[in-house]
């Protein structure tokens, strides 16, 4: 009985959120500056690929980008349910703050895709599964965006958009399997493989790192959002306030 | 360091993109820092006015 | 949990079921386009007529690629069970070779050879340094190709 103990919902609470997360940015920008920096380093330190020579080395920021595109729609999605059952506004904004920056990543995949397809495949681009399934991933996102613009009514804009992000959740293993599943231009798995990763630790080490450290830009970039968002609401409920 | 900046001779494809990469991801922390800041600081202005700091 | 947020779980689940089963369905009706290439026993198994316009994917096979004068091409693509020889003129990627993984976009002559308009080539999900490969080479556990699907 003696004190409560600290529910992650208490951090739905828009006060005490601000209190908690204030401390968190500047060391989680440290650690961002300080992951990619060393994934930068290894970078281009590593030997070239036996096959594709240089070119490897798109795949330190095409990998990172993808994965961390899909783990923000991952979140946003799940922000989005928390919002849908919960009510909590601030799911509501936590899933819109993460809308605009998953759409980035999710286009500098396609782009540092499609700089290492030219060279490697001979196109910039293909309409294979895994492809086609990526590029409808920056479309979920466009869409959420768009529709979060169009509806005065705030709740039923939250409404609306989370069914979407929801729904659209469903490409996510999509993308995933569609080497698997289908026959593709795309190469199959190298992490998530039967019989263990099939890269060299020297190319792992900086693959981890900058997946790692853009993990980290994003949730600090969300974090950010979440906190400005929060902010507007305060000043416009103030300015309501001093109007009546 | 001439092998550094040729790329074994893809070059033309790696640099455009970490520099795409570089450009956009920096672009996007601008733009997100910079809307916090104006938020706070129209807030401050506001709580200012109001005469009571919250 | 009270009954709306339960009803409100419910719907949520219902959304994810829904979109899956939508999904699902619509890839099932799209299979034979969703998949990017066939092989070349499932040209054979196909019956695919020529002139018929399809991507064939395969791993180039060893000793077959031969150069005519200008971009003239030909080599063939297997997929360790039947092989379809394929025609080419134009330019390969850089990574077109025997061993690897290659996609012939075009289609197939009366005579069976496959006439392509565009090959583009597929790489394995293999990455490693080249003298790791040279050891691997020098100690007999390098497998060529073996990756490739």
């Amino acid at each position: 009985m003696t004190g409560k103990p600290v529910h992650i919902f208490e951090l739905a609470n828009p006060k005490r959120f601000m209190d908690v997360s204030a401390p968190v940015v500047p060391w989680l920008a440290a650690a961002t500056t300080v992951t990619i920096t060393l994934g930068l380093i290894l970078a281009f330190n590593t030997p070239p690929d036996y096959q594709q020579g240089d070119t490897v080395r798109i795949m330190f920021i095409h990998v990172p980008t993808a994965w961390t595109a899909m783990m923000a729609y991952g979140l946003m999605a799940l922000a989005s349910v928390v919002s849908l059952v919960n009510r909590h506004p601030l799911a509501d904004v936590a899933a819109k703050a993460a809308a605009p920056l998953g759409a980035v990543f999710t286009a500098l995949g396609l782009i540092t895709g499609s700089l290492w397809g030219r060279p490697m495949w001979g196109a910039w681009w293909v309409w294979d599964g895994r492809l086609t399934s990526f590029l409808l991933l920056l479309l979920l996102y466009l869409g959420y965006i768009a529709l979060s613009d169009a509806f005065s009514d705030e709740t039923r804009a939250a409404r609306v958009c989370a069914i979407l992000a929801i729904v659209g959740a469903v490409n996510l293993p999509i993308i995933e399997f569609s080497v698997q599943w289908w026959t593709t231009l795309h190469q199959g798995e190298s992490i998530l493989r039967r019989g263990g990763p099939a890269i060299s630790p020297v190319f792992l080490w900086p693959l981890f790192l900058m997946a790692i450290g853009f993990t980290l830009l994003f949730l600090l970039l969300w974090l950010i959002r979440i906190r400005t968002a929060v902010l507007k609401r305060r000043t416009w409920n103030l300015m309501l306030r001093a109007t009546t | 360091m001439n092998d550094f900046i040729t790329q074994g001779g893809y070059a033309g494809y790696v640099w455009p993109a970490y520099a795409i990469t570089a450009l956009a991801l920096s672009a996007l922390a601008a733009w997100a820092l910079s809307a916090y800041r104006k938020a706070k600081a129209e807030l401050a202005r506001i709580e200012s006015k109001e005469g009571r700091p919250s | 949990m009270n009954a709306r947020k339960k009803r409100r779980l419910l719907f949520v689940s219902f959304l994810l079921l829904g979109g899956a089963g939508a999904a699902g369905l619509a890839i099932a009706a799209l299979q034979d386009n969703v998949m990017y290439f066939y092989s070349p026993t499932d040209v054979y198994a196909k019956h695919v007529s020529p002139g018929q316009a399809f991507r064939i994917g395969g791993l180039v096979a060893k000793h077959s690629v031969h150069k005519g004068r200008g971009a003239e091409i030909t080599f063939t693509v297997t997929d360790g069970n039947k092989n379809v020889s394929v025609d080419y003129k134009g330019d390969v990627p850089a990574l077109f070779r025997e061993g690897q993984g290659v996609v012939a976009m075009g289609r197939l002559t009366p005579s069976g050879t496959f006439q392509a308009d565009q090959v583009l080539a597929k790489h394995d999900e293999k990455y490693m340094p080249p003298e790791v490969v040279d050891a691997l080479k020098r100690s007999g556990h390098w497998e060529e190709g073996k990756a490739q699907q």
